[in-house]
């Protein structure tokens, strides 16, 4: 079955790369560099299984890291060496970029209008505002790839991943857990995979996860950083599920 | 008119009724026999006789202007009485936001650069919201836009203008990256681009933007 995830990517491959600095809690500046591209390049297999159109800027990335791998395997010709550390490839941007992370971490501390402090507005205004709240996730997709690989090992442990979805449409799983969260409201990730038994299950409502977010009909929660991805319904501002 | 307490109580009902930031210089048109500085001195005082009286609101020096805002304490009872939801911006477009703020003028290829991703979607939101906006093209081949914030952008997050922006931490690791990030000031406009129909006005609005698609 042809099944491509239509959530538009908003993480790079400098988000994964964070990612996996902080989840193997290493230094930036002293990158490990094997474990890390071995990771990296485990994370795009895992996309691939998913049909995550992976973007070029992935595999530009990839390639990047399994360079400076093999530069780094390699003794430098010469002792003296003139070369920097292959790794500042890397480190440069990740650092720059984690400033912005940090200014945009400031930003939302700021006493935002409309959200802290508030000013004298036409109230037709903020009617009018509801309709454009875009869609979200509080759990960038990494995070969630982890809970899903947590619950697959937990559950079927040592299973190669593959793509087989005949039998699932994503479209009735998406259905299904659309029943579900309307009847329970809030529920846990792993809840969601309960009834499934095979790879394929398990793939099929992973996606059927993603797309339900892409529609704006969940938001998906993560309480702490090593806590619990908990969905909640978000139904009434979207009208009645879509089915596309 | 007479000068002292009814210039204050004068000031304080243009800003009671005004449902934007006011520019110093837009009060003293409404009141051409005071001179800019007691305008000024007059703002100051008013700042500081909310913030001794404690009440719930406080006179914040926003987008180049003043403007009464409640103060975050009672943003519950507010967002209560209002029936809508908190603005929220999604961690990516705070993202794409903090870089445009802080390396406009801006061309989106290099928003990419340095976030590592595409940002169209985001950049779309953003100028729908009106936190960012197009300020001309690039002399480059196939004429990119560039970008940069907007008056609003101020406005919502709190900042008297571009100047008060926090200084970007450098980067002190690298003896040859370490760069001087200082924020932007409003005379530092490109001067290499040409811009399109509009250049910005002295005034520098915040519906200067050529491409303004949302109301406020």
């Amino acid at each position: 079955m042809d099944y491509e995830v239509k959530l538009e990517i908003f993480e790079g491959p400098l988000d994964l790369l964070l990612h996996l600095i902080h989840k193997n809690e290493v230094d930036i500046f002293d990158i490990p560099i094997a474990t890390i591209a071995d990771q990296y390049l485990e994370y795009l297999e895992l996309m691939k299984v998913f049909n995550i159109n992976v973007a070029g800027d992935f595999l530009l990335m990839a390639s990047t890291l399994v360079h400076i791998k093999s530069k780094m395997l390699l003794p430098s010709p010469n002792a003296e060496d003139d070369g920097e550390d292959p790794r500042v490839e890397i480190m440069r941007p990740l650092l720059e970029y984690m400033q912005f992370k940090e200014v945009a971490e400031a930003f939302s501390e700021r006493e935002i209008l409309d959200r802290d402090v508030f000013a004298r507005k036409d109230l037709g205004d903020y009617r009018s505002q509801l309709e454009d709240e875009e869609v979200e996730l509080d759990v960038n997709l990494f995070q969630l790839m982890d809970a899903f690989k947590r619950v697959v090992d937990e559950r079927l442990p040592g299973v190669q991943l593959t793509v087989e979805l005949e039998q699932w449409s994503v479209k009735e799983k998406a259905e299904q857990i659309t029943a579900l969260l309307r009847e329970r409201g809030a529920t846990f990730f792993d809840q969601l995979f309960k009834e499934d038994r095979t790879v394929s299950e398990f793939v099929v409502t992973f996606l059927a996860i993603l797309e339900l977010v892409h529609l704006g009909l969940v938001k998906v929660f993560q309480a702490a950083a090593d806590g619990q991805i908990q969905l909640i319904p978000d139904f009434e501002k979207n009208g009645e599920h879509g089915d596309g | 008119m007479g000068m002292g307490k009814s210039l204050k109580l004068i000031i304080e009902a243009l800003l009671f009724t005004s449902d934007r930031p006011l520019s110093a210089r837009e009060i003293q048109a409404c009141l051409p026999d005071a001179s800019p500085p007691d305008i000024n001195e007059t703002l100051k005082a008013l700042q500081t006789e909310y913030e001794t009286l404690d009440r719930s609101f406080l006179l914040r020096e926003v987008a180049q202007g003043f403007q009464l805002r409640t103060k975050p304490e009672y943003a519950p009872y507010v967002l209560k009485m209002l029936k809508t939801a908190p603005t929220r911006l999604s961690r990516p477009a705070l993202e794409t936001l903090a870089i445009i703020a802080y390396k406009q003028p801006i061309l989106r290829q290099e928003i990419e650069r340095l976030r590592g991703v595409d940002v169209g979607g985001i950049l779309r939101t953003l100028l729908e919201k009106d936190l960012v906006r197009i300020m001309g093209r690039k002399n480059l081949p196939g004429r990119p836009l560039i970008y940069g914030t907007t008056q609003r952008f101020l406005s919502v997050f709190d900042l008297k203008d571009l100047g008060s922006l926090p200084k970007l931490k450098e980067i002190k690791e690298f003896g040859g990256d370490e760069r001087e990030t200082d924020s932007i000031s409003e005379e530092d406009r490109p001067t290499d681009l040409t811009h399109e129909e509009n250049a910005a006005a002295p005034g520098n609005e915040a519906r200067d933007s050529v491409f303004h698609t949302t109301e406020n």
